[in-house]
Protein backbone atom coordinates (compact mmCIF):
# COMPACT_ATOMS: atom_id res chain seq x y z
CA UNK A 1 0.00 0.00 0.00
CA UNK A 2 1.28 3.45 -0.91
CA UNK A 3 1.13 6.41 1.44
CA UNK A 4 2.57 9.65 0.15
CA UNK A 5 4.09 11.96 2.74
CA UNK A 6 6.21 15.08 2.78
CA UNK A 7 9.31 15.67 4.84
CA UNK A 8 10.67 19.13 5.66
CA UNK A 9 14.21 19.40 6.93
CA UNK A 10 14.10 22.37 9.30
CA UNK A 11 17.88 22.58 9.32
CA UNK A 12 17.85 23.27 5.61
CA UNK A 13 14.84 25.56 5.12
CA UNK A 14 15.94 29.18 4.71
CA UNK A 15 12.45 30.68 4.59
CA UNK A 16 12.77 31.93 0.99
CA UNK A 17 9.11 31.11 0.24
CA UNK A 18 9.96 29.77 -3.21
CA UNK A 19 7.75 26.79 -2.45
CA UNK A 20 4.91 29.20 -1.62
CA UNK A 21 5.37 31.01 -4.92
CA UNK A 22 5.61 27.78 -6.92
CA UNK A 23 2.41 26.47 -5.35
CA UNK A 24 0.58 29.71 -5.94
CA UNK A 25 1.69 29.90 -9.55
CA UNK A 26 0.99 26.27 -10.33
CA UNK A 27 -2.35 25.99 -8.59
CA UNK A 28 -3.57 29.53 -9.28
CA UNK A 29 -5.04 29.94 -5.83
CA UNK A 30 -6.95 33.17 -5.22
CA UNK A 31 -5.22 36.09 -3.51
CA UNK A 32 -5.09 35.49 0.23
CA UNK A 33 -5.27 31.72 -0.18
CA UNK A 34 -1.96 29.94 0.26
CA UNK A 35 -1.85 26.19 0.30
CA UNK A 36 1.87 26.11 1.06
CA UNK A 37 3.16 28.56 3.63
CA UNK A 38 6.43 28.95 5.45
CA UNK A 39 6.12 30.06 9.04
CA UNK A 40 8.76 32.12 10.75
CA UNK A 41 8.86 30.79 14.30
CA UNK A 42 10.95 30.94 17.41
CA UNK A 43 11.72 27.77 19.28
CA UNK A 44 12.87 27.39 22.86
CA UNK A 45 13.15 29.90 25.66
CA UNK A 46 15.76 32.55 26.19
CA UNK A 47 18.71 32.17 25.98
CA UNK A 48 18.27 28.77 24.29
CA UNK A 49 16.33 29.95 21.27
CA UNK A 50 16.39 29.28 17.56
CA UNK A 51 14.66 30.88 14.61
CA UNK A 52 12.90 28.23 12.62
CA UNK A 53 11.36 28.36 9.16
CA UNK A 54 8.62 25.82 8.96
CA UNK A 55 6.82 24.89 5.72
CA UNK A 56 3.22 23.99 6.49
CA UNK A 57 0.03 23.14 4.65
CA UNK A 58 -2.39 20.27 4.55
CA UNK A 59 -0.83 17.43 6.53
CA UNK A 60 -2.77 14.75 4.61
CA UNK A 61 -3.59 13.06 7.90
CA UNK A 62 -4.33 9.35 8.14
CA UNK A 63 -7.21 10.28 10.48
CA UNK A 64 -8.32 13.61 9.04
CA UNK A 65 -10.77 15.62 11.19
CA UNK A 66 -11.85 17.53 8.07
CA UNK A 67 -13.13 14.35 6.44
CA UNK A 68 -15.10 13.37 9.53
CA UNK A 69 -17.04 16.65 9.73
CA UNK A 70 -17.60 17.29 6.01
CA UNK A 71 -21.38 17.01 5.49
CA UNK A 72 -21.24 16.68 1.71
CA UNK A 73 -18.52 14.00 1.35
CA UNK A 74 -16.59 16.50 -0.78
CA UNK A 75 -13.52 15.79 1.34
CA UNK A 76 -12.16 12.35 0.59
CA UNK A 77 -9.14 10.22 1.32
CA UNK A 78 -7.49 8.43 -1.56
CA UNK A 79 -5.91 5.02 -1.22
CA UNK A 80 -2.48 6.67 -1.36
CA UNK A 81 -3.34 8.84 1.67
CA UNK A 82 -3.89 12.09 -0.19
CA UNK A 83 -6.86 14.12 1.06
CA UNK A 84 -8.84 15.72 -1.74
CA UNK A 85 -11.78 18.10 -2.07
CA UNK A 86 -14.40 17.62 -4.78
CA UNK A 87 -15.17 21.21 -5.76
CA UNK A 88 -18.42 20.09 -7.39
CA UNK A 89 -19.74 18.57 -4.17
CA UNK A 90 -18.51 21.07 -1.60
CA UNK A 91 -21.21 23.41 -0.27
CA UNK A 92 -18.77 25.91 1.21
CA UNK A 93 -19.98 25.54 4.80
CA UNK A 94 -16.42 26.03 6.14
CA UNK A 95 -16.91 23.30 8.71
CA UNK A 96 -13.74 21.55 7.57
CA UNK A 97 -11.83 24.79 8.15
CA UNK A 98 -13.09 24.79 11.74
CA UNK A 99 -12.02 21.17 12.17
CA UNK A 100 -8.48 21.32 10.78
CA UNK A 101 -5.96 21.74 13.62
CA UNK A 102 -3.34 22.83 11.08
CA UNK A 103 -5.18 25.84 9.66
CA UNK A 104 -4.56 24.35 6.24
CA UNK A 105 -7.86 25.16 4.54
CA UNK A 106 -9.31 28.36 3.16
CA UNK A 107 -12.41 29.57 1.39
CA UNK A 108 -12.64 32.41 -1.08
CA UNK A 109 -16.25 33.51 -1.37
CA UNK A 110 -16.08 35.52 -4.58
CA UNK A 111 -14.05 35.58 -7.82
CA UNK A 112 -10.82 37.21 -6.89
CA UNK A 113 -7.89 37.49 -9.24
CA UNK A 114 -4.25 38.29 -8.64
CA UNK A 115 -4.18 41.19 -11.09
CA UNK A 116 -7.32 43.22 -11.66
CA UNK A 117 -10.75 41.98 -12.67
CA UNK A 118 -9.68 39.39 -15.22
CA UNK A 119 -7.98 36.04 -14.59
CA UNK A 120 -4.34 35.58 -15.47
CA UNK A 121 -3.39 32.86 -17.91
CA UNK A 122 -2.62 30.48 -15.04
CA UNK A 123 -5.87 31.33 -13.29
CA UNK A 124 -7.87 30.77 -16.45
CA UNK A 125 -6.15 27.44 -17.11
CA UNK A 126 -6.45 26.04 -13.58
CA UNK A 127 -9.32 25.23 -11.26
CA UNK A 128 -9.48 28.85 -10.09
CA UNK A 129 -13.13 29.37 -11.08
CA UNK A 130 -14.19 26.15 -9.37
CA UNK A 131 -12.57 27.25 -6.12
CA UNK A 132 -14.96 30.15 -5.59
CA UNK A 133 -17.31 29.53 -2.68
CA UNK A 134 -15.79 26.20 -1.72
CA UNK A 135 -13.03 25.07 0.61
CA UNK A 136 -9.61 24.47 -0.88
CA UNK A 137 -6.24 23.25 0.32
CA UNK A 138 -2.99 21.60 -0.74
CA UNK A 139 -3.54 18.48 -2.82
CA UNK A 140 0.10 17.31 -2.81
CA UNK A 141 -0.28 18.17 -6.51
CA UNK A 142 -2.36 15.01 -6.94
CA UNK A 143 -2.88 15.75 -10.62
CA UNK A 144 0.87 15.73 -11.25
CA UNK A 145 1.27 12.54 -9.24
CA UNK A 146 -1.50 10.80 -11.18
CA UNK A 147 -0.21 11.97 -14.55
CA UNK A 148 3.34 11.02 -13.62
CA UNK A 149 2.59 7.57 -12.23
CA UNK A 150 0.47 6.84 -15.30
CA UNK A 151 3.67 7.33 -17.30
CA UNK A 152 5.65 5.09 -14.98
CA UNK A 153 7.36 7.96 -13.15
CA UNK A 154 8.05 7.87 -9.42
CA UNK A 155 6.71 10.71 -7.22
CA UNK A 156 9.51 12.25 -5.22
CA UNK A 157 12.15 11.07 -7.65
CA UNK A 158 10.94 12.26 -11.01
CA UNK A 159 10.15 16.00 -11.01
CA UNK A 160 7.20 15.58 -13.36
CA UNK A 161 5.48 13.37 -10.80
CA UNK A 162 6.48 15.44 -7.77
CA UNK A 163 4.66 18.31 -6.04
CA UNK A 164 5.64 21.76 -7.29
CA UNK A 165 6.83 22.99 -3.90
CA UNK A 166 9.31 20.13 -3.61
CA UNK A 167 10.64 20.76 -7.10
CA UNK A 168 11.03 24.47 -6.37
CA UNK A 169 12.78 24.18 -3.01
CA UNK A 170 16.20 25.80 -3.42
CA UNK A 171 17.81 24.16 -0.40
CA UNK A 172 16.54 20.63 -0.71
CA UNK A 173 14.57 21.02 2.50
CA UNK A 174 11.42 19.45 1.10
CA UNK A 175 11.20 15.80 0.17
CA UNK A 176 8.27 13.76 -1.02
CA UNK A 177 7.59 10.10 -1.49
CA UNK A 178 5.99 6.89 -0.40
CA UNK A 179 6.57 6.13 3.27
CA UNK A 180 5.67 2.52 2.65
CA UNK A 181 8.56 2.09 0.23
CA UNK A 182 11.17 0.55 2.53
CA UNK A 183 13.98 1.39 0.13
CA UNK A 184 12.75 4.88 -0.67
CA UNK A 185 14.25 8.24 0.25
CA UNK A 186 11.57 9.08 2.82
CA UNK A 187 12.18 6.01 4.97
CA UNK A 188 15.92 6.63 4.78
CA UNK A 189 15.55 10.26 5.80
CA UNK A 190 13.37 9.43 8.77
CA UNK A 191 15.61 6.59 9.84
CA UNK A 192 18.76 8.68 9.78
CA UNK A 193 17.35 11.78 11.46
CA UNK A 194 15.14 12.77 14.32
CA UNK A 195 11.69 13.92 13.30
CA UNK A 196 8.43 15.16 14.70
CA UNK A 197 4.94 15.79 13.45
CA UNK A 198 2.68 18.67 14.39
CA UNK A 199 -0.01 18.20 17.04
CA UNK A 200 0.93 14.56 17.43
CA UNK A 201 -1.38 14.36 20.46
CA UNK A 202 -4.42 15.00 18.22
CA UNK A 203 -4.24 11.48 16.87
CA UNK A 204 -4.53 12.72 13.30
CA UNK A 205 -1.40 10.86 12.12
CA UNK A 206 -0.19 13.63 9.80
CA UNK A 207 1.62 12.76 6.58
CA UNK A 208 4.07 15.63 7.05
CA UNK A 209 7.28 15.05 8.98
CA UNK A 210 9.72 17.64 10.23
CA UNK A 211 13.36 16.70 10.56
CA UNK A 212 15.63 18.16 13.16
CA UNK A 213 18.82 16.79 14.57
CA UNK A 214 20.76 16.23 17.72
CA UNK A 215 18.63 18.57 19.79
CA UNK A 216 19.31 21.65 17.73
CA UNK A 217 17.70 23.38 14.79
CA UNK B 1 7.71 37.58 3.18
CA UNK B 2 7.29 35.56 6.32
CA UNK B 3 4.57 34.90 8.82
CA UNK B 4 4.34 33.69 12.33
CA UNK B 5 1.54 31.43 13.36
CA UNK B 6 -0.07 32.35 16.61
CA UNK B 7 -3.62 31.79 17.72
CA UNK B 8 -6.02 33.67 15.49
CA UNK B 9 -9.74 34.32 15.35
CA UNK B 10 -11.70 32.31 12.81
CA UNK B 11 -13.26 34.52 10.15
CA UNK B 12 -15.59 32.18 8.32
CA UNK B 13 -18.55 31.70 10.67
CA UNK B 14 -20.16 35.06 11.41
CA UNK B 15 -23.44 36.31 12.87
CA UNK B 16 -25.39 34.09 10.49
CA UNK B 17 -23.78 31.00 11.97
CA UNK B 18 -24.35 32.37 15.46
CA UNK B 19 -27.99 32.84 14.40
CA UNK B 20 -28.28 29.12 13.73
CA UNK B 21 -27.16 28.26 17.25
CA UNK B 22 -29.42 30.97 18.67
CA UNK B 23 -32.46 29.88 16.65
CA UNK B 24 -31.79 26.18 17.11
CA UNK B 25 -31.23 26.45 20.84
CA UNK B 26 -34.08 28.76 21.75
CA UNK B 27 -36.38 27.02 19.25
CA UNK B 28 -35.70 23.65 20.85
CA UNK B 29 -36.19 25.12 24.32
CA UNK B 30 -39.52 26.57 23.25
CA UNK B 31 -40.68 23.27 21.78
CA UNK B 32 -39.82 21.48 25.02
CA UNK B 33 -41.61 24.20 27.02
CA UNK B 34 -44.61 23.73 24.72
CA UNK B 35 -44.56 19.97 25.27
CA UNK B 36 -44.47 20.50 29.05
CA UNK B 37 -47.38 22.94 28.75
CA UNK B 38 -49.26 20.37 26.66
CA UNK B 39 -48.70 17.72 29.33
CA UNK B 40 -50.38 19.97 31.88
CA UNK B 41 -53.30 20.70 29.59
CA UNK B 42 -52.23 24.25 28.81
CA UNK B 43 -52.25 25.96 25.42
CA UNK B 44 -49.13 25.10 23.45
CA UNK B 45 -49.74 25.58 19.73
CA UNK B 46 -48.37 29.11 19.41
CA UNK B 47 -45.31 28.33 21.51
CA UNK B 48 -44.63 25.21 19.48
CA UNK B 49 -44.98 27.03 16.17
CA UNK B 50 -42.66 29.80 17.32
CA UNK B 51 -40.08 27.17 18.30
CA UNK B 52 -40.32 25.56 14.86
CA UNK B 53 -40.04 28.98 13.23
CA UNK B 54 -36.90 29.81 15.20
CA UNK B 55 -35.23 26.56 14.14
CA UNK B 56 -36.18 27.24 10.53
CA UNK B 57 -34.88 30.81 10.69
CA UNK B 58 -31.58 29.56 12.13
CA UNK B 59 -31.19 27.07 9.31
CA UNK B 60 -32.11 29.72 6.75
CA UNK B 61 -29.34 31.92 8.11
CA UNK B 62 -26.87 29.10 7.52
CA UNK B 63 -28.19 28.78 4.00
CA UNK B 64 -27.33 32.44 3.46
CA UNK B 65 -23.85 31.83 4.83
CA UNK B 66 -22.66 28.83 2.81
CA UNK B 67 -20.63 29.43 -0.31
CA UNK B 68 -22.82 27.29 -2.58
CA UNK B 69 -26.40 27.68 -1.35
CA UNK B 70 -27.91 25.88 -4.36
CA UNK B 71 -26.05 22.75 -3.37
CA UNK B 72 -27.54 22.84 0.13
CA UNK B 73 -29.04 19.36 -0.24
CA UNK B 74 -25.50 17.95 -0.32
CA UNK B 75 -25.52 18.54 3.42
CA UNK B 76 -27.38 15.23 3.78
CA UNK B 77 -24.62 13.14 2.19
CA UNK B 78 -22.52 12.17 5.20
CA UNK B 79 -24.61 10.92 8.14
CA UNK B 80 -21.99 8.33 9.10
CA UNK B 81 -19.70 10.84 10.82
CA UNK B 82 -20.80 14.43 10.21
CA UNK B 83 -22.85 16.10 12.93
CA UNK B 84 -23.85 18.77 10.43
CA UNK B 85 -25.50 16.13 8.26
CA UNK B 86 -27.21 14.64 11.31
CA UNK B 87 -28.43 18.10 12.32
CA UNK B 88 -29.97 18.53 8.88
CA UNK B 89 -31.65 15.13 8.95
CA UNK B 90 -33.13 15.66 12.41
CA UNK B 91 -34.31 19.14 11.40
CA UNK B 92 -36.10 17.48 8.48
CA UNK B 93 -38.09 15.47 11.02
CA UNK B 94 -38.61 18.16 13.67
CA UNK B 95 -40.10 20.81 11.40
CA UNK B 96 -42.89 18.79 9.73
CA UNK B 97 -43.61 16.94 12.95
CA UNK B 98 -43.91 20.21 14.86
CA UNK B 99 -46.19 21.72 12.23
CA UNK B 100 -48.38 18.60 12.38
CA UNK B 101 -48.46 18.74 16.19
CA UNK B 102 -49.50 22.38 16.14
CA UNK B 103 -52.15 21.86 13.46
CA UNK B 104 -53.66 18.84 15.22
CA UNK B 105 -53.14 20.37 18.69
CA UNK B 106 -51.87 16.93 19.63
CA UNK B 107 -49.95 16.68 22.93
CA UNK B 108 -48.54 13.31 21.84
CA UNK B 109 -47.13 14.75 18.65
CA UNK B 110 -45.87 17.75 20.62
CA UNK B 111 -43.90 15.40 22.88
CA UNK B 112 -42.57 13.50 19.91
CA UNK B 113 -41.48 16.81 18.39
CA UNK B 114 -39.77 17.73 21.65
CA UNK B 115 -37.81 14.46 21.64
CA UNK B 116 -36.54 15.07 18.11
CA UNK B 117 -35.87 18.74 18.90
CA UNK B 118 -33.70 17.57 21.78
CA UNK B 119 -31.79 15.46 19.27
CA UNK B 120 -31.44 18.49 17.02
CA UNK B 121 -29.96 20.55 19.85
CA UNK B 122 -27.57 17.72 20.72
CA UNK B 123 -26.38 17.67 17.09
CA UNK B 124 -25.74 21.41 17.26
CA UNK B 125 -23.68 20.96 20.40
CA UNK B 126 -21.67 18.16 18.77
CA UNK B 127 -21.06 20.31 15.69
CA UNK B 128 -19.10 22.69 17.86
CA UNK B 129 -17.39 19.91 19.80
CA UNK B 130 -16.10 18.40 16.53
CA UNK B 131 -14.58 21.71 15.39
CA UNK B 132 -11.14 20.72 16.58
CA UNK B 133 -9.35 23.80 15.29
CA UNK B 134 -11.28 26.09 17.62
CA UNK B 135 -10.18 25.80 21.21
CA UNK B 136 -13.31 27.40 22.66
CA UNK B 137 -15.58 24.98 20.79
CA UNK B 138 -13.78 21.67 21.10
CA UNK B 139 -13.97 21.89 24.88
CA UNK B 140 -15.91 18.86 26.16
CA UNK B 141 -18.11 21.02 28.41
CA UNK B 142 -19.45 22.82 25.32
CA UNK B 143 -22.05 20.08 24.83
CA UNK B 144 -23.68 20.64 28.22
CA UNK B 145 -23.42 24.39 27.77
CA UNK B 146 -25.15 24.48 24.38
CA UNK B 147 -27.93 22.18 25.57
CA UNK B 148 -28.50 24.03 28.85
CA UNK B 149 -28.35 27.40 27.09
CA UNK B 150 -30.93 26.31 24.53
CA UNK B 151 -33.29 25.04 27.20
CA UNK B 152 -32.86 28.21 29.26
CA UNK B 153 -33.43 30.54 26.32
CA UNK B 154 -36.48 28.59 25.18
CA UNK B 155 -38.03 28.32 28.62
CA UNK B 156 -37.40 32.02 29.21
CA UNK B 157 -38.84 32.92 25.82
CA UNK B 158 -41.92 30.88 26.68
CA UNK B 159 -42.49 33.17 29.64
CA UNK B 160 -42.66 36.12 27.24
CA UNK B 161 -44.91 34.58 24.61
CA UNK B 162 -46.86 31.93 26.46
CA UNK B 163 -48.69 31.20 29.69
CA UNK B 164 -46.73 32.06 32.83
CA UNK B 165 -47.95 29.42 35.24
CA UNK B 166 -45.95 27.84 38.00
CA UNK B 167 -44.76 24.99 35.75
CA UNK B 168 -43.38 27.39 33.15
CA UNK B 169 -41.68 29.48 35.81
CA UNK B 170 -40.22 26.43 37.50
CA UNK B 171 -38.93 25.11 34.18
CA UNK B 172 -37.33 28.47 33.38
CA UNK B 173 -35.65 28.71 36.79
CA UNK B 174 -34.30 25.16 36.54
CA UNK B 175 -33.05 25.68 32.98
CA UNK B 176 -31.47 29.07 33.71
CA UNK B 177 -29.78 27.63 36.78
CA UNK B 178 -28.49 24.68 34.75
CA UNK B 179 -27.19 27.07 32.13
CA UNK B 180 -25.37 29.11 34.79
CA UNK B 181 -23.73 25.97 36.16
CA UNK B 182 -22.84 24.75 32.67
CA UNK B 183 -21.34 28.12 31.81
CA UNK B 184 -19.12 28.09 34.91
CA UNK B 185 -18.02 24.52 34.29
CA UNK B 186 -17.27 25.37 30.66
CA UNK B 187 -15.14 28.38 31.57
CA UNK B 188 -13.32 26.46 34.30
CA UNK B 189 -12.59 23.67 31.84
CA UNK B 190 -11.34 26.12 29.24
CA UNK B 191 -9.10 27.78 31.81
CA UNK B 192 -7.38 24.43 32.36
CA UNK B 193 -6.56 24.12 28.64
CA UNK B 194 -3.29 25.38 27.27
CA UNK B 195 -3.52 28.14 24.67
CA UNK B 196 -7.05 29.31 25.47
CA UNK B 197 -6.00 32.69 26.85
CA UNK B 198 -7.50 34.67 23.95
CA UNK B 199 -10.91 33.03 24.36
CA UNK B 200 -10.82 33.47 28.12
CA UNK B 201 -9.97 37.14 27.64
CA UNK B 202 -13.14 37.55 25.56
CA UNK B 203 -15.19 35.90 28.31
CA UNK B 204 -13.56 38.08 30.96
CA UNK B 205 -14.11 41.34 29.04
CA UNK B 206 -16.89 43.79 30.02
CA UNK B 207 -19.44 42.68 27.36
CA UNK B 208 -19.33 39.06 28.57
CA UNK B 209 -19.38 40.13 32.21
CA UNK B 210 -22.45 42.29 31.57
CA UNK B 211 -24.16 39.38 29.84
CA UNK B 212 -23.38 37.20 32.85
CA UNK B 213 -24.88 39.79 35.14
CA UNK B 214 -27.96 40.04 32.90
CA UNK B 215 -28.44 36.28 33.00
CA UNK B 216 -28.16 36.12 36.78
CA UNK B 217 -30.51 39.09 37.16
CA UNK B 218 -33.02 37.38 34.87
CA UNK B 219 -32.72 34.16 36.84
CA UNK B 220 -33.36 36.10 40.04
CA UNK B 221 -36.41 37.83 38.61
CA UNK B 222 -37.95 34.60 37.34
CA UNK B 223 -37.26 32.95 40.71
CA UNK B 224 -38.91 35.94 42.39
CA UNK B 225 -41.93 35.54 40.10
CA UNK B 226 -42.12 31.91 41.17
CA UNK B 227 -42.21 32.71 44.88
CA UNK B 228 -44.41 35.82 44.77
CA UNK B 229 -47.64 34.77 46.48
CA UNK B 230 -50.69 34.86 44.29
CA UNK B 231 -52.45 37.19 46.71
CA UNK B 232 -50.99 39.39 49.39
CA UNK B 233 -52.61 41.88 51.76
CA UNK B 234 -49.75 44.30 51.10
CA UNK B 235 -49.66 43.98 47.33
CA UNK B 236 -53.12 43.30 45.97
CA UNK B 237 -51.90 43.23 42.38
CA UNK B 238 -49.39 40.45 42.83
CA UNK B 239 -50.61 38.67 39.71
CA UNK B 240 -49.54 41.65 37.62
CA UNK B 241 -46.23 41.83 39.45
CA UNK B 242 -45.68 38.17 38.74
CA UNK B 243 -46.30 38.67 35.05
CA UNK B 244 -43.95 41.64 34.98
CA UNK B 245 -41.20 39.77 36.81
CA UNK B 246 -41.59 36.78 34.51
CA UNK B 247 -41.47 38.85 31.33
CA UNK B 248 -38.53 41.04 32.37
CA UNK B 249 -36.66 38.06 33.81
CA UNK B 250 -37.36 35.98 30.73
CA UNK B 251 -36.20 38.73 28.39
CA UNK B 252 -33.00 39.12 30.41
CA UNK B 253 -32.18 35.43 30.19
CA UNK B 254 -32.98 35.35 26.47
CA UNK B 255 -30.85 38.40 25.64
CA UNK B 256 -27.96 37.19 27.77
CA UNK B 257 -28.09 33.78 26.09
CA UNK B 258 -28.17 35.23 22.58
CA UNK B 259 -25.30 37.57 23.43
CA UNK B 260 -23.10 34.80 24.81
CA UNK B 261 -23.66 32.73 21.66
CA UNK B 262 -22.65 35.66 19.47
CA UNK B 263 -19.47 36.01 21.53
CA UNK B 264 -18.81 32.27 21.49
CA UNK B 265 -19.17 31.90 17.72
CA UNK B 266 -17.77 35.15 16.40
CA UNK B 267 -15.42 36.59 19.03
CA UNK B 268 -14.02 33.83 21.22
CA UNK B 269 -13.35 31.37 18.40
CA UNK B 270 -9.58 31.24 18.13
CA UNK B 271 -7.46 28.59 16.45
CA UNK B 272 -4.60 26.96 18.30
CA UNK B 273 -1.11 28.19 17.64
CA UNK B 274 1.44 26.09 15.79
CA UNK B 275 3.94 25.07 18.43
CA UNK B 276 7.17 23.24 17.71
CA UNK B 277 7.07 20.29 20.08
CA UNK B 278 10.79 20.32 20.77
CA UNK B 279 13.19 22.89 22.07
CA UNK B 280 16.88 23.30 21.32
CA UNK B 281 19.01 21.25 23.61
CA UNK B 282 16.43 18.52 24.15
CA UNK B 283 16.81 15.12 22.69
CA UNK B 284 13.27 13.85 22.85
CA UNK B 285 11.51 13.01 19.63
CA UNK B 286 7.77 13.54 19.36
CA UNK B 287 7.12 10.73 16.95
CA UNK B 288 4.51 8.25 18.01
CA UNK B 289 5.82 5.09 19.69
CA UNK B 290 5.07 3.10 16.51
CA UNK B 291 7.06 5.45 14.31
CA UNK B 292 9.81 5.67 16.94
CA UNK B 293 10.30 1.95 16.57
CA UNK B 294 10.05 2.01 12.82
CA UNK B 295 12.41 4.89 12.18
CA UNK B 296 14.89 4.01 14.92
CA UNK B 297 17.39 6.83 14.83
CA UNK B 298 20.95 6.04 13.95
CA UNK B 299 22.34 9.12 15.66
Amino acid sequence: MTRYVMVADLRRCVGCQTCTAACKEGNATPPGVQWRRVLDLESGTYPEVSRVFMPIGCQHCANPPCLEVCPSTATRQRDDGIITIDYDLCIGCSYCIMACPYDARALSDRPHYAFGDAPTEAEAAGAHAKMVGVASKCTFCAGRIDAGTARGLIPGQDPEATPLCVNACISGALSFGDIEDEHGRIVKLLAENRAFRLHENEGTEPGFYYIWDKGTL
Amino acid sequence: MSETMGSRRQRYWDLRAAGNFIGGGSGTGLIIAAAVAAAYGNAFRETLMLGIALIAVGLALVWFEIGKPWRALHVFFHPRTSWMTREGIVAGVVIPLGVAAAMDASPTLAWLTAVFAGGFLYCQARILRAARAILAWRQEEIVALIIAAGLAEGAALALIVGPRGGIGLGLAVAAALAREIAWRRYRDGLARKRGAAASLAVFAAPPARRLGLLHRAGLGLIAAALIVPLSSPWFPDTADARVLLAIVGGASVVLAGFGVKVLLITRAAFTGAIVIPITPGTSASSLSPQDEGRFATKL
